[in-house]
């Protein structure tokens, strides 16, 4: 379904649109969410919350307002405010002295959950932790781009930042990512 | 293409996990639950949907019969929940639901507007199907609002046993037998003997000879009027004439 329908739908019946927006929307919402906790049980608590807080918002919305809605990019910035909120009341986590700041944030898995392939490869659980530590506005910018494939100027809007200043945080995340994903695979 | 671009491509390609749909449309309030509660006049099944009560039945007719129902008359999932919110649970009880958000879904907006006014009929009175009608600005339309009555989805929370037939008949009830509907009146503390004496004596309004006002029979100011200042009227033009005014909280006749 294109985009421009599922606004319209919204705007016509917002909680049978909504289900649709889910259905759309769970997967990118969760590798965006995975992407920035760097484990699948807070990206699953993440993700869910986000959608939670834009039915909340979108039911104040007018029809003309919802119809009109980028909602890959709208839904992106609620999750970005929440991960960047929940790391604000939260205490910061231990690091370790010896600089191996990439370790500190793997995160131990409160349960098994029902992880599917992506998880499962060891690439991409290490990337995700790798991401988790790069500094918040790269790390937004790199995901926001990369993993939920919204355009420089769609990144820019999300996250109310010039798109050069997105464009530099793309590249110098990605060079960063670079660097360290050298150094893990030289390590282990 | 490099290990980086690889993975975040992977990660991109990431799925949520299996259920996640189920259990953020139920947090989202998008997604029915039901459970079934004890009270003092049997066990009911009751679903809501985020804090909306959704339908309420009583559960003697069983579970089937129960899906079968939510499934034909909202028609959307229903799942069952190991419990009921604590705020639905003791209106249930108290068979008080004033405070309660309900979600009237298919319902048209007559009906809605029956249920509404319903809600507004105070624990321990009643009020006839012609009140029902005239409050709604629909003073022709008595029938429609006993039809709307009798398909209440959500009894006992939206008080339709609290609405009567004008000649002190108690009528038709939406939540099961009629001898039902006795029981919760006389739960809520409703004398229904002396009801049915008024209605012989086609009494219709108690009237207060110190204030000059008349109510509905079962008005809770009617009730505090001590008998020796107490008048009986069978008619609004009898009340009129004696120089009363109708009451302004439950509204006995047409403004």
């Amino acid at each position: 379904m294109a985009p421009e329908e599922l606004t319209q739908w919204l705007a016509r019946d917002l909680d049978a649109g909504f289900e649709e927006v889910v259905r759309t929307h769970q997967h990118r919402l969760f590798a965006l969410a995975l992407g920035m906790c760097g484990n699948p049980h807070d990206a699953e608590e993440v993700a869910q919350d986000t959608f939670v807080r834009a039915y909340r918002a979108l039911k104040r919305y007018s029809p003309q307002r919802l119809a009109e809605l980028k909602l890959a990019a709208w839904l992106s910035r609620i999750a970005v405010n929440l991960v960047r909120n929940r790391v604000r009341s939260r205490r910061p986590e231990l690091t370790l002295l010896d600089g191996a700041e990439a370790e500190s944030v793997e995160v131990p898995e409160r349960r098994a959950g029902p992880e599917r392939t992506v998880l499962a490869r060891a690439g991409v659980r290490r990337l995700a932790g790798l991401v988790a530590a790069l500094p918040p506005a790269q790390r937004e910018a790199v995901l926001l781009h990369s993993v939920q494939q919204l355009t420089y100027a769609e990144v820019a809007g999300a996250l109310s930042l010039s798109e050069a200043t997105v464009r530099s945080n793309v590249h110098r995340g990605l060079q960063a990512l670079r660097a360290r994903a050298g150094w893990l695979s030289e390590v282990s | 293409m490099n290990m980086v671009e690889e993975a975040l491509h992977e990660l991109s390609a990431a799925q949520a996990p299996d259920g996640f749909l189920e259990r953020t449309l139920r947090a989202c309030g998008l997604r029915d639950s039901y459970a079934k509660v004890a009270t003092p006049i049997g066990d009911y099944f009751v679903a809501w949907r985020g804090n909306r009560v959704s339908a309420v039945s009583r559960a003697d007719k069983g579970l089937d019969s129960f899906l079968g129902w939510f499934a034909e008359k909202v028609d959307r999932s229903l799942e069952p929940a190991a419990s009921v919110p604590a705020a639905i649970r003791s209106a249930l009880l108290a068979t008080r639901g004033q405070g309660l958000s309900y979600d009237f879904g298919q319902l048209t907006e007559f009906e809605q507007a029956v249920l509404r006014k319903t809600l507004e009929i105070p624990r321990g009175e009643v009020r006839s199907y012609g009140w029902v009608a005239r409050e709604i600005g629909r003073p022709g339309a008595v029938r429609a609002v006993g039809t709307a009555l009798r398909h209440n989805p959500i009894p006992l929370l939206i008080p339709c046993h609290r609405v009567v037939r004008g000649d002190g008949d108690l009528g038709n009830y939406a939540g099961g037998h009629p001898e039902l509907k006795k029981d919760i009146l006389t739960l809520e503390g409703l004398d229904l003997g002396w009801l049915e004496d008024l209605a012989r004596r086609r009494k219709r309004f108690l009237g207060s000879r110190t204030t000059h006002v008349f109510c509905h029979p079962t008005c809770f100011h009617a009730r505090r009027i001590a008998p020796d200042n107490r008048v009986e009227f069978s008619a609004e033009q009898e009340a009129r004439a004696a120089g009363y005014r109708p009451c302004r909280d439950c509204r006995p006749v047409a403004a």
